[in-house]
């Protein structure tokens, strides 16, 4: 079975300073691969560099198996298609509705009419349960519900993999499990997945592999059991126990 | 007392200036409109052509934004006929149309240009990351928002488009402020004549500013461009 998607030695240099440092990796069909890191640990560079909203320095992309020429426009978009990505700020287009915001790519990318760029918008709000925000704008919606619909305008383009740049971390706590919620019920459908979050039971539960980043290089890369084990001595354990200490700290202090 | 002859006003002010009026929104709405699609146009060029083009644009509106309008106009209709090999000869208001559409797109481009480039990365980055082609990304992504957050500067522009339009009749085209100087010539009532075209300007920007108004209601977004 060809590998669904892999980047090769993917290096990316700002200045004198390295941003990611030949970093590669692949994924596999029902892989979901979590990265874990520091803030400038270049987990959000990395995501944009796979499908190439940020050009790397060096590296290379290949979908299936065929390595796409990033100086060709027609194999760039391909990529991104197939590609799907989901920001920290959402990023909903703001002149248009939670509607129109799916309906857009279907209409001028997959060439689908009005009428049945609707029906699938309409379905895909439906599977992340904002049937009754269709005709909403993005002022007008939560963040959460936000982050929904940009789920769903991912999922609309038939997306093959699943790029998520730290999903909820711009979201209030008590807009993060709904979120959370479709996102694992992705998971559970199989969904290929590579997102970068700090929501360490969510790691824990469904997570395939999780690399550690720190300076541009994955330090760790295992199954989060291993990684995560109670008492292993691993970079990853030690990062997490201090995400732990925080939010203990917070609840003493709330 | 002369000022209050009702005749006068009726028979020979208002249809000479009323008939200016109409020639003057001859040249103020074609020119706002293939002027501001002309802007629009610039203005994109301006952000997103490549280097030459972009400096191409540039110098065109440093020398139309630099260059006082009466020259310009002197220079389409006086001038270019007298250029060797070009002698192209422009009617009054060809030569007036021609100058209020450059003059009226190179300041709109400046408004367009400043609101495109206002445009969040975020907006740019959802569209490129769904596959859309840097031109669709620009015609129904960044065009859209950017002509919204623009309204308020082209709308102004317009308004001193209505007002620069009386500088046709430099140029032989009568209009407004030609009519009313022919029949200042003719009566000698300055006060009466240029007071009444005054309020023929004043008339116009009024209903100009309401149809902006109009087009802001009609192109509101419910929380589109306040500040978080």
């Amino acid at each position: 079975m060809t590998t669904l998607l892999s980047a090769k030695n993917i290096s990316v240099t700002l200045g004198n300073r390295k941003i990611l440092d030949n970093i590669s990796l692949d994924m596999n069909a029902g892989d979901l691969k979590v990265l874990i890191g520091p803030s400038g640990a270049g987990k959000s560079t990395l995501l944009q560099c796979i499908n190439h909203l940020i050009a790397p320095d060096h590296g290379e992309i290949y979908l299936e198996g065929k390595k796409i020429n990033t100086n060709n426009n027609k194999e760039l978009c391909h990529l991104r298609q197939n590609v799907g990505m989901i920001f920290q700020d959402f990023n909903l287009f703001d002149h248009l509705t939670a509607l129109d915001n799916i309906c857009l790519a279907l209409i001028k990318v997959h060439k689908l009419s009005k009428t049945e760029a609707q029906k699938r918008a309409r379905k895909e709000l439906d599977r992340v349960g904002l049937s009754n925000r269709a005709g909403l704008y993005p002022a007008q919606l939560s963040g959460g519900q936000k982050q929904r619909v940009a789920i769903a305008r991912a999922l609309a383009m038939d997306p093959k993999i699943l790029l998520l740049d730290e999903p909820t971390s711009a979201l209030d706590p008590e807009l993060v499990g709904e979120v959370l919620l479709v996102i694992n019920d992705l998971a559970k459908n199989g969904m290929p997945m590579i997102m970068a979050t700090h929501q360490m039971d969510f790691v824990r539960s469904l997570a395939t592999e999780v690399l550690f980043m720190e300076h541009g290089i994955i330090i760790e890369q295992d199954s989060p059991k291993i990684l995560l084990a109670e008492g292993a001595k691993t970079r990853t354990l030690d990062f997490c126990s201090k995400l732990n200490n925080l939010k203990d700290g917070c609840t003493i202090l709330g | 007392m002369e000022l209050l002859d009702l005749a006068f006003y009726t028979e020979r002010i208002i249809p000479k200036l009323t008939h200016g009026m109409i020639e003057s929104l001859w040249l103020i709405i074609p020119a706002s409109i293939i002027g501001g699609a002309f802007g629009i146009f610039m203005g994109v060029l301006r952000v997103f052509g490549s280097k030459w083009i972009k400096k191409i644009a540039d110098s065109f509106v440093a020398i139309v934004r630099g260059v006082p309008l009466t020259i310009q106009l002197m220079i389409l209709y006086f001038g270019l006929p007298n250029i060797p090999y070009l002698k192209l000869y422009l009617d009054p208001y060809q030569a007036a149309l021609l100058g209020f559409i450059f003059c009226t797109g190179a300041y709109q481009s400046e408004y367009i240009r400043g609101a495109l480039l206002s445009i969040k990365q975020g907006q740019i980055k959802a569209g490129q990351a769904l596959g859309m082609t840097k031109f669709q990304i620009i015609w129904s992504i960044i065009i859209p928002q950017a002509f919204r957050k623009a309204i308020p500067g082209c709308g102004n522009e317009i308004i001193y488009l209505i007002k620069y339009s009386s500088l046709a009749y430099l140029v032989t085209h009568i209009e407004l402020t030609g009519e009313a100087k022919i029949l200042v010539s003719r009566t000698f009532r300055p006060t009466e004549v240029y007071l009444i075209a005054g309020c023929y300007y004043l008339f116009l920007v009024t209903v100009a500013t309401w149809i902006l108004h109009l087009l802001e209601r009609k192109l509101y977004i419910p929380g589109f461009g306040k500040a978080k």
